[in-house]
């Protein structure tokens, strides 16, 4: 029963750097499969651009589609911002996605580690805080001691929670997922694995990895956008 | 009861701990069918509007899966990382 039930993250190789024990682990060579097949698909994807035809054909029109519909997500909560968010929104949707969908294809999924959805936050957290510099200036910091000056502690606590908050819904999410697959696969018997685990693919895998994709993306350009005051771009 | 080592006892008490913790999904399971209940209505009232709407609702009960997810959270660290062991 113990071996079966196996969802955690495992080393792979240990090295010392600078007096710390490191581990390259699972969730490296996750990430570095999910960036690959991204690299591999951009790259043919910018080829087929270069020499795109007056009559496009299936993976033309797919590579429009993709680009289209993420311009137009950004287009709709962002307004007249969207110009330069696009292609970061754009980079991270398609990461996580494809990292939330990798569960399907038998790794485990990067983002059920804390380590990877942390820093997916913290640039969030640090693009929420340049623009709001940049754009208000001194009011940035004044911001944070209203409506009355004592409150000025819950305002940073506020801002500090931001990117935790966004990094453990993704996580959470994802890795309840991932747990739960692991249970199912762990309980049943052979003959039922084949099969019937598949249904729970389509909700725990393809259904909640999108909508959380969605939400990640959603939620950061409802930060950035917040911060922009109205009529600048 | 001298047949439970003090290891074995802190196990126990924090699976019915993550047990517990796992109460906190009433408040987002209950807060996210209003949230579709009120979106569903909306679609009733507008259905040309029903992708904003879509959008409108899903970012809501996201942001109301997040005390959940906390409690998740504290459930997950109580089983598979104790903090408490390391305490004997």
């Amino acid at each position: 029963m113990e071996n079966n039930v196996d969802f955690m993250i495992h080393g792979l190789v240990k090295f010392h750097l600078f007096g710390q024990e490191l581990w390259i682990t699972t969730t490296h060579v996750c990430v570095l499969i999910v960036m690959l097949v991204l690299i591999v698909f951009a790259v043919i994807a910018n080829y087929k651009i270069r020499h795109a035809k007056e009559i496009p054909d299936t993976f033309q029109n797919i590579i429009e589609l993709i680009v289209e519909s993420l311009d137009n997500m950004v287009n709709n909560i962002m307004g007249d911002n969207a110009g330069k968010f696009r292609n970061y929104i754009g980079t991270i949707f398609l990461f996580i996605l494809l990292s939330n969908l990798s569960g399907l294809f038998g790794l485990r999924p990067p983002t059920a580690d804390y380590g990877t959805t942390l820093c997916l936050g913290l640039i969030t957290f640090v693009m929420i805080q340049y623009n709001n510099i940049k754009y208000n200036k001194g009011r940035a910091f004044t911001e944070l001691f209203k409506p009355l000056p004592f409150l000025f502690p819950i305002n940073l606590i506020g801002e500090i929670a931001t990117p935790i908050s966004l990094s453990l819904r993704l996580f959470g999410n994802v890795l309840s997922g991932t747990v739960m697959m692991a249970l199912i696969y762990g309980l049943l018997p052979l003959f039922i694995k084949i099969g019937f685990p598949a249904f729970l693919h389509v909700y725990f895998d393809i259904f909640s990895g999108c909508i959380q994709t969605y939400v990640f993306c959603m939620l950061t350009m409802v930060f950035i956008s917040q911060k922009i005051p109205e009529g600048k771009s | 009861m001298s047949n439970i080592t003090n290891e074995g006892l802190i196990l126990a008490c924090s699976a019915i701990g993550a047990g517990l913790a796992m109460i906190a999904g009433i408040g987002p399971g209950i807060g996210q069918g209003i949230a579709a209940g009120h979106g569903a209505s909306a679609v009733g009232k507008n259905p040309g509007a029903k992708g904003d709407i879509t959008s409108t609702m899903l970012l809501g009960q996201a942001v109301a899966e997040t005390t959940g997810l906390y409690g998740l959270a504290i459930a997950f660290i109580l089983l598979f990382a104790n903090p408490l062991l390391g305490k004997l």
